[in-house]
């Protein structure tokens, strides 16, 4: 065995980028389960609203959050190239565009719960429907608290060219959690309806 | 070869496996010889029903598949072990190195890939010919309602109901009267196993399952609860009983009459209709109509109580009646709290329904 | 360096470490990230649940023992069977799996660590917090009803019986919950496994030239990731249904019982293959070793282990076979369960082909790894038979299965789990296990496990279901049950060597040095125990067996690869 040379070290992947893909690959079984869960169960309650008297289409919501996944590829690229400031405001849409899907679930919920009466007790369709959303909204609000944690280092002027991959890292998440809402919209709003 | 064997050092290890393979085996038919071979005996090889017969068949092939297989390979092993043991004069110089062999990969892919389809095509047939089967007009269907910790029966062609204990008729291969299960959970996860008459199925809360026995032979074959189901998922104890076609319709006759009304048990009665009893209890022709318990219209036409707990004596239902805890504990029957006198007068009562 | 300097800096460490008080050193072990501390707190972990575990499993016998018997009550003993089986697979196979990983994986692909060092320590303790609370169940588990205490409902949790209508209190609670916290840190372990053997292999160590233990954890290690998250997911629902008025499993709404059936064995029966996986792992190390001679068919045995992990995925439902499935079902998943059975089957004949032509030497440690190949290979038998719908119909849910089971795990698994630590506790400790004891541990171990486990089928055969607390006599199961209790004493005192043996040789084991065993992969290239750093300089390496290149210039393998 010899010490590594130049033309030997190795060109492996990165491993805060296979870490985060690895994660992903697990939060995406815990959320097929619970997509599966709320397919198996379209038209199976035995009493309450449906999906179609109650949902209505949240096309808002969804334009922001996945304007969201356009703003923050925009920051990392703007970050690696050193442009801090670019960063900065990209940062900052994709935190509010963030937040502002979260507050959009939940004056949803609101409505729902209390000019509707429609909680997860109700029927299947109320249980699978506050679960799979719920856990979406729960893993956006993770991802929400990362992004003001990197945001308030970023105004402190903390973050560097150097830490563009982690913001990658972090980036995969939040696109992750954007893909997960595309499935959700589509098994919630389009196929249950 | 033995020779060899019993001449080098290795030997010692040998003779303790030869020896303990060999008091294993003595020990197996020891016990064997001891586990007799009565009827009472639910073992899935001595089928007396077509479905259980037909698994009794797919199963010896599969077994002898599987017994040659490992003759094979372990015969292999062994010699390997055996062959290629480093001896005492050994140079200690590396043996070759084989690094893998193409055609030996392919073999041994391709034959047990082979063995695979032909097990695979077996058994789907054998899983149309029970799960497909179509139900004959002359079949006797029961609805089978698991409860913790009870079995209900229910005969729809008949109109009547009763527990734990199955009346079926014997089928005969000119006239078959096969009995078609239909199985419905009343709570939990249960499951119904007769090894002798079919395979088990599950009884699962809103979910109707189905399954078909058809016995070649009369006679009281032994089953139970093959899913855990709580506490006393041990004392779910199912008995079959296959009649002749006269005992069976007989049988049929004095279940669907209503209780016998025996006048000297007035008071019993009187207490049974207005305690806590009639909540949980059904009794045919009185105004005791509760399901949550087991039917009690001809509770002394079973040989046990309790699905098996208890043999049906009048000491043990007694006892059963004054604290069912005491013979299965967990059972969802509470003690009655009766005073002595009361109960023993209905005690007295129960022993009157035929 | 030479065994002379290992042996001094050794000396000097272990003086430097003598004066210091206790505190520190606990200080030390607490908050390491070290994965070769955190390997042996795993593995420590493990081994105290396994005696635990294991006086779980000699209270169930002991009340089968004869009929109608009264050792312990129905309720006890329900609780018994449930823990046995938590404990077993989620607090000594898990850990004790991801204890040797942690431990061997930088070691054998030349690293200094994990990728994710702090992140191994959370999984760790988030472990150790899951086992600590379900066994807190025991004293802290009663209910509203008084209905409390440790779960009863069996490993699987079935719905509805895990409802709060029909599981009053919080035992079964403390189940979800402790499975819920472990699994995390199960992931997380996942997570840098599966990292590390992608991201941190020293130069030259192309994935074809990785040791076959560090393929088989990345397998291992990915399965994980799909498998464990229906599991977590299923104990959301339930947690949903028992404290929030969800309907997830509520049949009296229109929910269904089989889903958490179907989830949970998406979860169940990869879970059975990330157990036996790594054991392949051990085998895969230490068969080539003592038979002289390098793994047969090395690609193969790589193509088999993905091929299983793929296959494994698809076979879940031949636990369901009694449901009620349609006719079509139920042969999708015969084909498939037998299917699992040839990329199996291809792995033991490897194993064989790697003896065949060797030069078998009969240490402690190739006596449990030949003891593997014969019981795995009639565990395996007995799972195509279990295949065989039909055939399940009959046996599912008896002791047939009970028997099937632990044939694997304990006569496959446990069996290579023994041998690692007699291969690797050497490197781990610096001194060798005892040779006699070792002796002793494998006949009483193996005359035990036969005599229960051989027997154990019958009972099943006979009609005797699992899970029963007390059978009746006269159904032809008393004799049977009789001998499988005598040989779980068996087991018993083989253990019972076995951790006398752990205990003794720590303190007088005959010096180990760098390399006992003559081996070649990298972990024989470092000192034992290793230094902190691992290596002093990161290997390069030009084959699979580095130290063989190294010891046999004239032949390198890297010639014939």
């Amino acid at each position: 065995m010899l010490a590594p040379t130049p033309e030997t070290v190795s060109t492996l992947p990165s491993a805060g980028r296979v870490g985060m893909l690895s994660l992903i690959v697990a939060e995406s079984a815990i959320f097929t389960i619970f997509v599966v869960a709320y397919l198996y169960y379209i038209g199976k309650s035995l009493s309450g609203p449906t999906p179609r008297q109650v949902l209505e289409i949240p096309i808002f919501n969804t334009i922001c959050l996945l304007s969201s996944s356009v703003t923050i590829h925009l920051a990392v690229k703007a970050l690696r190239n050193g442009q801090r400031a670019a960063f900065r405001a990209f940062w900052i849409a994709t935190t509010v565009l963030g937040a502002t899907f979260l507050l959009g679930t939940g004056r949803e919920w609101r409505r729902l719960i209390y000019a509707d009466g429609f909680t997860i007790q109700t029927n299947l369709f109320g249980t699978t429907y506050y679960s799979l959303v719920g856990l979406h909204a729960f893993h956006v609000s993770v991802g929400l608290l990362a992004l003001t944690i990197v945001l308030a280092l970023t105004l402190a002027g903390s973050v560097t060219r150097e830490h563009s991959e982690r913001c990658d890292v972090l980036a995969m998440y939040w696109h992750f959690v954007d893909a997960v809402w595309v499935v959700v919209f589509s098994v919630v709003y389009i196929i249950g309806r | 070869m033995l020779n060899s064997l019993l001449n080098i050092r290795a030997a010692r290890s040998v003779r303790i496996i030869v020896l303990f393979v060999a008091g294993l085996l003595w020990a197996a038919v020891m016990a064997w010889a001891n586990t007799g071979t009565g009827p009472q005996i639910p073992n899935i090889f001595a089928p007396e029903s077509t479905p259980a017969h037909e698994i009794y068949i797919v199963s010896l092939f599969v077994m002898g598949i599987c017994i040659a297989i490992f003759v094979v390979v372990f015969g292999l092993l062994a010699y390997s072990v055996v062959k290629f043991r480093r001896r005492a004069g050994d140079d200690h110089r590396e043996p070759p190195q084989v690094y893998g062999s193409n055609q030996l990969e392919l073999a041994w892919t391709v034959i047990p890939v082979l063995i695979v389809v032909v097990l695979f095509l077996s058994t789907a047939r054998v899983i149309h010919e029970i799960q497909d089967a179509p139900p004959p007009a002359r079949a006797v269907r029961v609805t089978v309602v698991g409860h913790q910790f009870w079995w209900e029966f229910r005969y729809p062609q008949f109109g009547f109901v009763t527990a734990n204990e199955l009346h079926v008729p014997v089928s005969d291969t000119k006239n078959p009267t096969p009995t078609y299960l239909t199985l419905l959970s009343a709570d939990v996860n249960h499951s119904f196993w007769v090894p002798r008459l079919a395979g088990k199925t599950d009884l699962i809360p809103n979910r109707a399952n189905h399954m078909w026995i058809e016995p070649r032979e009369t006679g009281l074959y032994l089953g139970q609860c093959a899913q855990y189901c709580g506490t006393q998922h041990a004392k779910m104890l199912l008995r079959v009983y296959v009649d002749t076609t006269a005992q069976f319709d007989l049988w049929v006759q004095k279940q669907r009459l209503p209780a016998l009304r025996d006048p000297s048990v007035t008071e019993g009665r009187r207490i049974f209709d207005s305690t806590a009893c009639v909540n949980c209890h059904t009794v045919n022709g009185t105004g005791a109509r509760g399901r949550f318990g087991p039917d009690l219209t001809h509770l002394m036409s079973r040989d046990t109580l309790a699905s098996g707990a208890a043999p049906n004596t009048r000491s043990y239902l007694r006892l059963w009646i004054r604290n069912p805890y005491t013979i299965k504990p967990g059972a969802l029957m509470p003690a009655m709290n009766l005073e002595d006198e009361d109960l023993d007068r209905v005690t007295a009562y129960m022993l009157t329904l035929h | 360096m030479s065994s002379s300097a290992v042996a001094t800096s050794e000396l000097a460490l272990l003086r430097a470490h003598a004066g210091r008080p206790w505190v520190e050193t606990l200080h030390e072990w607490v908050t390491t990230v070290d994965h070769k501390k955190l390997g042996l707190m795993y593995i420590g972990y493990a081994l105290l649940f396994l005696l635990i575990g294991g006086i779980e499993a000699a209270i169930i016998r002991i009340q089968l023992a004869i009929p109608h018997n009264s050792f312990v009550s129905p309720q006890v003993f329900n609780r018994l069977f449930t823990m046995h089986g938590t404990t077993m697979i989620f607090f000594v196979a898990m850990p004790i799996l991801f204890g040797f990983a942690n431990y061997l994986v930088p070691l054998m692909i030349g690293a200094r660590d994990m990728a994710f060092p702090r992140l191994n320590a959370w999984s760790f303790w988030t472990t150790a917090l899951g086992g600590l609370t379900l066994y807190f169940s025991f004293v802290g588990g009663d209910g509203l009803y008084g209905a409390g205490s440790a779960p009863d409902v069996g490993w699987w949790a079935y719905a509805p019986l895990t409802s709060t209508a029909f599981s009053k209190g919080h035992s079964t609670d403390y189940w979800t919950i402790a499975l819920l916290v472990s699994g995390f840190g199960s992931i997380g372990t996942a997570i840098n496994i599966f990292t590390t053997i992608l991201c941190k292999r020293c130069p030259g160590m192309k994935l074809g030239k990785m040791p076959l233990l560090a393929w088989l954890n990345l397998v291992m290690s990915g399965m994980v990731l799909l498998a464990i998250s229906p599991l977590t997911a299923a104990q959301i629902m339930l947690m949903i249904d028992r404290y929030l008025g969800g309907h997830f499993f509520d049949t009296q709404a229109g929910g269904s019982a089989v889903i958490w059936m179907h989830f949970f064995w998406v979860f169940g029966h990869p879970e059975v293959y990330i157990l036996i996986i790594p054991g392949f792992a051990f085998a895969s190390e230490i068969i080539p070793v003592f038979s002289r001679k390098a793994i047969f068919g090395y690609p193969v045995m790589v193509g088999a282990s993905v091929g299983i992990a793929f296959l494994s995925m698809s076979v879940w439902a031949h636990h369901l076979f009694t449901i009620g499935m349609p006719s079509y079902s139920n042969a999708f998943f015969v084909l498939t369960s037998m299917a699992v059975g040839v990329p199996t089957g291809i792995k033991i004949f490897n194993w064989l082909g790697t003896m065949w032509g060797g030069k078998i030497r009969f240490d402690t440690a190739m006596l449990f790894s030949i003891g593997f190949l014969v019981q795995f290979l009639i565990a395996g038998l007995t799972g195509i038979m279990l295949a065989v719908a039909p055939f399940d119909w009959q046996l599912n849910n008896s002791y047939f299965v009970v028997a099937h089971f632990h044939y694997v795990i304990v006569g496959g698994l446990l069996f290579t789990i023994f041998a690692a630590f007699y291969y690797w506790y050497p490197k781990m400790v610096g001194r060798m296990l005892g040779d006699t004891l070792g002796k002793w541990h494998f006949w009483l171990f193996l005359i035990g496990f036969h005599l229960t486990f051989d027997f154990m089928h019958v009972p099943g055969v006979l009609g005797m279901p699992r899970r029963i607390y007390t059978y009746e006599p006269g159904r032809g199961w008393e004799i049977w049950n009789l001998l499988v209790t005598v040989g779980a004493f068996f087991q018993a005192l083989g253990v019972l060597c076995f951790v006398i043996n752990l205990i003794k040789s720590y303190f007088r084991g005959a010096p180990a040095g760098n390399d006992p065993w003559d081996a070649w992969t990298l972990e024989w290239s470092t000192s034992s125990p290793p230094p902190a750093y691992n290596f002093a300089t990161i290997p390069e390496v030009k084959s699979r067996r580095p130290l063989w290149d190294i010891k046999h210039p004239e032949d390198p393998d890297w010639k014939y690869e």
